[in-house]
């Protein structure tokens, strides 16, 4: 009687579901724009706080007065009149025409630069925020005047103490935003990105993303995706490889494991999704990189815990964000490719099951599933041998209903080298309506030999 | 996705590489019209596999919040703010957001507006507060039934339920669940601590939406009962 009478005085659950379908509106819209190649990621700095506003200019400046307020920040005598001569500026710069004005000025944008080496970390972020108006401008020429601008940067932040730590951490998280949005352009491999790698830059890079106390997650996420930027330009991997990149970013994917394990904190999920999202990407295209064999076995990627970490990672996308497990695979993937060892990993350390538990999330993941298990298994009876126990043959016979070419395609691959190697592969196939299981592929172009081919070997040996 | 127990072992211990069992490949392996070969690969920036990552990252520049004036150090993460009337709470994640809609607005009584922790509590609540046969049922028999999900007792009077929960359920003395609000204004109690499931009772611990939220009269807070206390980012008042 009593839970009748509940449900009718419970009000709807709605809020969380309308959240979640306007996020999913906001990615739609995204992912059109990345076809499209018109995907800009704006971030700006700007507070519009009404009380903070007050005091300050927000008109269009002319050349006159853009000189004073650069004069102003330069030479005033106390240090909030400078601040406040930049946060004018700043917010004239939001203006089309203030802009034109700015880049006509002789040594405006060197003026700029200059102001990121105060020591004031008010001063710092000012000019950075400055910049960082100019740099989003919709006007070509005031991209392109900021384009002398990052030899300075460069210089400016190669130029910091062994430390690498900005008085303000924001200033060093913005810093690296804007040049994760330069190593984003099209000059920027021959441009950009040779200077850069010419700078102590990368060590810098390499260093904030040390794991440990010194760990800045906003800074981090932010030089991590420069790093990917990097390494995806291909204009020199092997020097970060041979500064350590490998082994600095497989303990940073180890730290990653440990925090997702450790606690359920709020700020976790953007730990799974920011950081990871580009260590993965980094140590999955390095690997591919043919200077990885020259180096010290100290720079290379051998640790069993890597595995783990990532097996831990998965497990977390699954949970969080799913969308992120084909980048964790691909890097499953580059490890188990080449390396006997890592494949032995996975067998000792009992991950197959988990593994074979993801075959049902998507297409795309599947098709990774069946190919990390097919790097396994090609390299002979041994791992055949440890790879056939447990639930390999049932999930194999459920994918094979599947209709996706692909997932099929390398799940007939997968049977192939079962076939080969493992005694008893073809029987227990047999007995459990796997030529039943072929035949709904026989009709297909893509397929058809493969499937013949299985039938033949299942019927004659 | 179930991972096995050793690999968590494994993550926090020394370093090292797997001995790898040997390799033996037949030639046979990957001929026509297999295709099979175990290779690296590599992907350019815009490749279309880095569509979904690359979303995220746009979603999370877009989301970020800069607060140079204050605490430079505070994650960077979207906010969720509640949209029910008269409530401003806002939360770093999603799953806070929807822990604290579940534990302060999905369980209102539609009388007096009041929210409970779970619903058996808010049954409890619409039987003795809002029910006119309540009060004549309760001169005769007993009708105060236990606060604790799973357990069927019933007593005479409240102060003899509020008895039980102290000795068998391991209530704080100073519990306080059934006094009427004084006022239409919001109560103003004291801090709020969490029951554990220990403290509960019963053999089955119950989910994170049942266990029960209480309130104590003073600003100083007891002992803690046996057993662990959970604690949330965001305060949750409820009384009964």
């Amino acid at each position: 009687m009593w839970s009748r009478r509940q449900r009718r005085l419970r009000p709807l659950s709605c809020g969380v579901e309308e959240l979640r379908c306007r996020r999913r509106e906001r990615e739609a819209a995204l992912r059109k724009a990345r076809r499209e190649q018109q995907l800009v990621s704006k971030r700006l700095l700007r507070d519009e706080d009404p009380e903070k506003a007050e005091g300050y200019v927000a008109v269009i400046l002319g050349e006159a007065e853009i000189q004073q307020f650069l004069r102003l920040a330069q030479r005033g005598t106390e240090e909030k009149e400078r601040e406040k001569a930049l946060v004018s500026l700043r917010r004239g710069l939001q203006h089309p025409e203030t802009q034109q004005a700015f880049i006509r000025l002789e040594g405006s944008i060197r003026t700029l630069v200059g102001l990121l080496t105060s020591n004031q970390a008010l001063l710092q972020l000012e000019a950075a925020r400055c910049l960082h108006e100019l740099s989003h401008s919709e006007q070509s020429t005031v991209a392109e005047a900021c384009l002398p601008a990052t030899s300075y940067l460069l210089t400016y932040l190669s130029g910091h103490s062994s430390d690498f730590i900005s008085p303000h951490l924001t200033v060093l998280e913005a810093l690296g935003y804007a040049l994760s949005q330069l190593l984003q352009a099209k000059e920027a491999p021959e441009k950009i990105i040779p200077s850069v790698l010419g700078s102590p830059l990368p060590q810098h890079m390499l260093q904030l993303l040390q794991p440990g106390p010194k760990l800045n997650l906003g800074v981090a996420v932010e030089f991590a995706w420069c790093l990917h930027y990097i390494i995806c330009s291909q204009v020199n991997n092997a020097l970060l490889i041979t500064h350590g990149a490998l082994s600095t970013l497989g303990l940073l994917l180890l730290d990653l494991a440990g925090a997702v394990q450790r606690t359920e904190d709020a700020g976790l999920e953007l730990v799974g999704e920011e950081l990871a999202c580009p260590v993965l990407r980094c140590l999955s295209n390095l690997l591919t990189e043919a200077a990885v064999e020259a180096v010290g076995e100290q720079m290379q990627l051998r640790d069993e815990r890597v595995v783990a970490a990532l097996f831990i990672l998965l497990q977390f996308f699954l949970q969080k964000q799913p969308s992120l497990l084909p980048e964790g695979l691909w890097l499953l993937n580059n490890l188990t490719a080449n390396s006997p060892s890592f494949c032995t990993s996975l067998l000792s350390l009992d991950l197959i099951e988990p593994l074979l538990q993801l075959l049902s999330v998507s297409n795309v993941v599947s098709v990774l599933v069946l190919t990390v298990v097919c790097n396994i298994a090609e390299k002979g009876p041994a791992y055949c041998q440890r790879l056939w126990p447990g639930p390999l043959l049932p999930s194999l016979l459920d994918t094979l209903a599947f209709s996706d070419t692909e997932v099929v395609g390398q799940s007939l691959e997968l049977l192939q080298l079962l076939f080969l190697y493992q005694p008893g592969a073809v029987q227990a196939f047999l007995q459990q309506s796997g030529l039943q299981a072929l035949q709904r592929h026989e009709e297909v172009a893509q397929l058809q030999d493969r499937v013949r081919a299985l039938q033949q070997t299942a019927q004659h040996g | 996705m179930q991972l096995p127990p050793a690999l968590h072992a494994r993550l926090a211990g020394a370093p090292g590489e797997a001995e790898p069992l040997p390799v033996e490949r037949d030639p046979a392996a990957g001929t026509t019209p297999f295709r099979f070969a175990a290779r690296q690969v590599r992907f350019p920036r815009e490749h279309e596999f880095f569509e979904d990552g690359d979303v995220q990252r746009h979603l999370y520049l877009q989301d970020v919040l800069t607060q140079v004036a204050g605490d430079p150090e505070r994650p960077r993460v979207p906010e969720f703010t509640c949209q029910v009337a008269g409530c401003c709470q806002v939360f770093d994640a999603l799953e806070d957001f929807e822990h604290h809609y579940h534990t302060l607005h999905r369980n209102v009584c539609s009388f007096c507006k009041r929210a409970f922790p779970s619903g058996h509590l808010l049954d409890t609540h619409i039987l003795e507060w809002h029910d006119s046969l309540f009060q004549i049922l309760a001169e005769r028999q007993d009708m105060y039934q236990c606060l604790v999900e799973g357990c069927t007792e019933k007593f005479r009077t409240s102060r003899d339920r509020k008895e039980h929960l102290v000795t068998r359920h391991l209530y704080p003395a100073d519990f306080r669940f059934d006094k009427p609000r004084k006022s239409k204004g919001p109560a103003t109690p004291g801090p709020a601590v969490q029951v554990s499931a220990e403290a509960l009772g019963g053999d089955q611990v119950p989910s994170e939406g049942d266990a029960m939220e209480v309130c104590f009269e003073h600003t100083e807070l007891p002992p803690e009962p046996s057993g662990e206390r959970r604690t949330y980012g965001h305060r949750c008042i409820t009384r009964i």
